[in-house]
């Protein structure tokens, strides 16, 4: 697919060591899951930033989604914990 | 209807009366604060950071004012959030809305913070007195708080 934008916020951020990547993603990862279980193979920081799957928030061209979402058309992809605003 | 985020401060008399200004079909006003807390866990707070993703910040919060102004029968609505270095006492949010009756304003209110709890992309870091530095979990509370408003 074509090259993607990916975003990391609060302790995603600090556990991946920067903020954002450029990537051109492999044409078997479609999905969210795929997408973090690719990322995991990437680096030691990225595979303890998702160690814990279930508890990373997904947004796809910054409206959130589920993890079995597919990336067709994602742009932007970020990821970060639960939301504590307000 | 507007949205705001934004680092500086709010002055909330003066949102209600630009809010407010010249519109004789409002009788009821409500506004809702969030402010910064000086504990946590029984630990005193130092300092407060709000790290948020810019472009979605505003979306969500335009969506959810979308929604309020579809479901509620209100003349105005304000969502002001803050972000970056706070101290406790500071003001973090408001919500403002305006409405014929207060049923409705008083609804559409906590619908706001409902859902701005919960699909805000913001994020808050507590820095405590030894300046250790603990990103706040999300409350099931706050998940918990968005069903009484299914329909």
């Amino acid at each position: 697919m074509a090259s993607v934008k990916l975003l990391y916020f609060a302790w995603v951020r600090e556990k991946v060591g920067h903020g954002d990547d450029t990537f051109e993603l492999p044409e078997a990862v479609a999905s969210v899951t795929d997408l973090i279980q690719w990322l995991r193979l990437q680096g030691p920081e990225y595979d303890a930033a998702f160690e814990n799957e279930s508890a990373i928030r997904v947004a796809i061209n910054q409206e959130h989604v589920t993890h079995d979402a597919l990336l067709a058309g994602a742009k932007e992809i970020a990821f970060f914990p639960p939301v504590t605003g307000g | 209807m507007t949205v705001r985020v934004q680092e500086d401060d709010f002055d909330i008399g003066a949102e209600i009366a630009a809010l407010t200004d010249g519109d004789t079909d409002i009788g009821a006003v409500v506004t809702f604060t969030g402010t910064v807390r000086g504990a946590a866990k029984g630990q005193p707070i130092i300092a407060m950071s709000l790290e948020h993703y810019p472009g979605m910040t505003e979306r969500e919060l335009e969506r959810v004012e979308a929604e309020a102004l579809e479901r509620w029968p209100l003349s105005g609505s304000l969502i002001v959030h803050r972000h970056g270095d706070l101290k406790p006492g500071d003001n973090i949010v408001l919500v403002v809305t305006a409405s014929a009756h207060r049923q409705a304003a008083f609804d559409a209110a906590q619908f706001l913070m409902d859902f701005l709890k919960t699909n805000a992309p913001f994020w808050k870091k507590e820095t405590g007195r030894e300046g250790q530095g603990e990103w706040v979990d999300a409350r099931e509370s706050d998940t918990d708080a968005l069903d009484r408003w299914k329909r």
